[in-house]
């Protein structure tokens, strides 16, 4: 297995390289101009043209990239155009938030939807089990965005329990820390949940009507121990690729969310970048989230070996 | 651990954490929720107005405008002129320090002008009229112009970036093409470089050695004394700052939606009133080198077409205290203000002249590329009522909706629009820019160096060199009333109508004021 994850990681590297590449491609042929925004709407055009030169940005492609990928490959993701401050600085001012607004949002869309589907699973057919269907229909089907105005204006304004918006740092205690993210937190992760809770109980449901299953009945085994050591353990493989995949999917609602919620996060650094063109933010954020999609891939892979002991590598 | 000492550290921590919000929020501290993300902290090499008003806190300037854009000293303790207006002496006030202790000396003012005259309009002016620019000693320096300029010090205390501000000999000396990266100042607050966070955060801290002027603080001048220590700017959506507001977890918001007023009216803990007196004027903008708009006849027939109330409610509303119709190319209720040219865009609107017009200029049914920043609200609404009036003109409407980023830079292309250049854009000038001619780069029409739409009249350049000579009042209004004649003449571009914008801030703060920049001198909060 380690030679596996060995091999995986250095999979890893043609992939970034690509990643680069097309990013790199992309943001050229995009249209748009940092200098036109740094100049202000009142520049004049000569203005812009040379504030695009002081920048490079009237140099080849060629140039461009080759300068870039070197001062990747020697761990210097640029400086952003607009502020100066090395991209390195600005994501790792972002991490914090984005992490914490994605771990918390992975417990709880775990800790909701693995038990609700396997409950709606067990309860097959009763009002429980169409309970959490209807849940998760409403959870694929409601924006984010709506999602997450509806428990402010629910939440902040009318019952002033938790905050607006914001986000305070961990470092500043646990509590405001959890006061900020709890609605963020509820509002990304609903879809989900959505997703997780109708993935277990459909695998759960064609587990529960395995032989084993009617054995382990028969033999008058506990129906806590039925559900949740022999049967969701071999449903588990499913439910961790779609939680894998659905990574991905945290990443991009996070963008929605960190908006709606004012959270300083790495989703609104690359969505005010790119609405200002600043390339280097770009081209980092992108390559970074690229790289731990590839990680959070490995890792799931590598998670099969322990619900599935038949999985070698 | 045990779950009852798992909950037991939560809860503690979540108490120990709570002095340091407490803090944070305190009386002396105000949370600012600005009209724009602070992208940038240099307003001589950018012109938006977000980094002017964030840099007028930093930055202090030799002279300020009052609410009646008359330039009073501010670190100048006074000047002297001579009876040509080519010689002009400064003498800075004693006690001037910059944020890292440094004392403001001559030779940081004349390195600053020096940038400064760079990037503005009116400094490329000064600087072609500069024969020495020279420091007499520490605290004074002189101009010496080998022809008149009798508006240096409007120019030196205007509002409108690039704004005259006075930095460290070291830091002036960077490129004005490229953005400065020390924040070091010597205005009533610092920056606090390391608490910024792009996009979210900008901090601003009272800087204790300023030596506040003790005249009333009036806009950019007199006393700029601050009554907060920290000035926290914090960026989000206008949805989340209309709750945040209402929730009183930010104390002042610079320009809510006018959609989100009424809401924000009906909260009893609430202000709201109009952000800036001198407002700001819609522009629809036409290519001058491209058919049909290079031809005035077909600008001339969408001016025919042009209703002013149609886009005004579609920018701010129902609301008519927002807005007023602007037979005009400048700003209402100043000094100089002129109509004078404008019957054009008075009375009903005459679709059927306008396109007789546009027959006679072979323009009916031409193709027409109309570029819209749909991410601004401002633009998007104009740009909706602009394909209506030219689909009831006639045109083929190709409608390209992007966002602003992508407006910017295309609008910068001369090619014919089949090779991605463009007919129509819209923007919107700051009122304040549009009082006279100095910072108003779109009323320019130099041709090639004007602005977008590169509209070409030498009656309108010597017009505004006419104004830029008037030695008095009665001698600008005469010259600007002439500037709007010889505009509407040209059609330099279409003035949409005159609109304000509303500010709200929370009823514990006192001492907001109308102005074209937030104006944080004299605030308080209890």
């Amino acid at each position: 297995m380690y030679a596996y994850a060995a091999r995986r990681i250095l999979a890893t590297i043609p992939v970034m390289a690509v990643v680069a590449l097309f990013v790199f491609s992309l943001l050229y042929i995009a249209p748009g101009d940092p200098a036109a925004i740094i100049a202000g709407d009142q520049a004049t055009p000569a203005d812009v043209d040379r504030i695009r030169a002081s920048l490079g940005l009237d140099r080849p492609f060629i140039v461009r990239f080759g300068e870039w990928v070197w001062h990747v490959l020697n761990g210097d993701l640029g400086q952003s155009i607009f502020t100066n401050l090395p991209v390195t600085h600005m994501i790792a001012q972002r991490i914090e938030p984005t992490l914490s607004l994605m771990v918390l949002t992975l417990i709880l869309s775990i800790a909701i939807a693995v038990p609700a589907g396997v409950l709606a699973a067990w309860k097959h057919g009763t009002w429980i089990d169409r309970l959490v269907m209807i849940m998760a229909v409403a959870g694929f089907s409601v924006p984010v965005f709506v999602v997450g105005y509806v428990l402010a204006y629910t939440f902040a304004l009318q019952l002033d329990v938790l905050p607006v918006q914001g986000y305070s740092p961990i470092a500043n205690g646990v509590g405001p820390w959890l006061r900020g993210l709890v609605l963020p937190a509820v509002t990304l992760g609903s879809a989900f949940i959505a997703l997780i809770a109708r993935i277990t109980r459909a695998t759960m449901l064609e587990v529960l009507n395995q032989d084993y299953v009617r054995t382990a009945k028969s033999k008058g085994v506990d129906q806590h121990a039925i559900l949740f050591v022999h049967a969701l353990k071999n449903a588990a493989v499913p439910i961790v690729t779609i939680i894998g995949l659905g990574v991905a999917g945290l990443i991009g609602g996070a963008v929605v969310t960190e908006s709606v919620f004012a959270i300083p996060g790495v989703g609104r650094l690359v969505v005010d970048a790119i609405l200002r063109r600043d390339y280097p933010v770009i081209q980092g954020v992108v390559l970074m989230f690229s790289f731990v999609y590839v990680l959070v891939n490995l890792g799931v892979d590598l998670l099969y070996t322990v619900f599935d002991p038949r999985i070698r590598y | 651990m045990k779950r009852r000492e798992l909950f037991g550290a939560v809860a503690a921590a979540g108490m120990l954490a709570a002095p340091n919000l407490v803090r944070a929020q305190g009386s002396k501290v105000l949370r600012f929720v600005p009209q724009a993300n602070l992208s940038s902290m240099d307003a001589v090499a950018g012109t938006q107005y977000v980094v002017r008003n964030a840099a007028l806190l930093v930055w202090d300037m030799l002279y300020g405008v009052n609410a009646r854009l008359e330039p009073q000293p501010q670190m100048a303790e006074g000047h002297e002129v001579d009876a040509e207006f080519k010689t002009w002496t400064f003498r800075l006030r004693p006690g001037l320090k910059f944020h890292d202790g440094e004392p403001v000396l001559s030779r940081d003012c004349i390195a600053s002008l020096k940038r400064w005259m760079v990037r503005d309009t009116m400094g490329q002016l000064i600087a072609a009229r500069i024969d020495a620019l020279e420091a007499l000693d520490d605290r004074s320096f002189r101009f010496r112009l080998n022809k008149p300029f009798p508006k240096l010090l409007f120019a030196l205390g205007k509002n409108n970036a690039p704004t005259a501000l006075m930095m460290p000999e070291r830091i002036a000396k960077t490129d004005p093409f490229q953005l400065i990266s020390e924040y070091v100042g010597s205005g009533p607050m610092k920056f606090n470089k390391s608490a910024w966070v792009p996009g979210a955060t900008a901090v601003f801290e009272k800087f204790a050695d300023y030596p506040v002027r003790p005249e009333p603080g009036e806009w950019l001048a007199g006393g700029k004394r601050m009554m907060l220590d920290r000035i926290e700017w914090v960026i989000m959506d206008p949805a989340t700052a209309g709750g945040a507001l209402q929730n009183g977890e930010v104390d002042w918001w610079e320009t809510p939606l006018p959609d989100l007023v009424p809401l924000l009216r009906r909260n009893a803990n609430i202000a709201v009133d109009i952000a800036d007196p001198l407002g700001n004027i819609g522009s629809l903008r036409m290519n001058h080198l491209q058919p049909p708009f290079n031809d005035v006849r077909a600008r001339r027939a969408l001016l025919m077409g042009l209703s002013q109330q149609d886009y005004m409610q579609a920018v701010v509303g129902e609301n008519p205290d927002l807005w007023r119709p602007l037979p005009s190319f400048f700003t209402p209720g100043t000094a100089v203000y002129s109509e004078d040219g404008g019957d054009i865009l008075k009375g009903p609107r005459n679709y059927e002249a306008a396109k007789k017009l546009l027959s006679e200029a072979g323009a009916l049914g031409s193709k027409v590329t109309l570029l819209v920043a749909t991410d601004v609200p401002i633009t998007k609404a104009e740009g909706e009522v602009t394909q209506d009036l030219l689909t009831k003109l006639g045109f083929q409407v190709d409608y390209v909706a992007s966002d602003w980023g992508t407006v910017g830079a295309r609008r910068a292309k001369k090619d014919p629009p089949s090779q991605g250049g463009w007919n129509i854009f819209h923007t919107w000038h700051a009122g304040a820019d549009c009082v006279n001619p100095a910072p108003y780069t779109a009323l320019d029409c130099g041709g090639d160096k004007a602005w977008f739409g590169w509209p070409n009249s030498p009656e309108v350049e010597a017009r505004i060199a006419d104004w830029y000579a008037a030695p008095d009042l009665a001698a600008e209004k005469q010259a600007i009333a002439a500037i709007n004649r010889a505009s509407f003449e040209v059609v330099t571009y279409g003035p949409t109508g005159f609109f304000q914008m509303y500010q709200a801030w929370r009823k514990n703060v006192t001492g907001v004021v109308k102005a074209p920049f937030p104006v944080f001198w004299g605030v308080q909060k209890s």
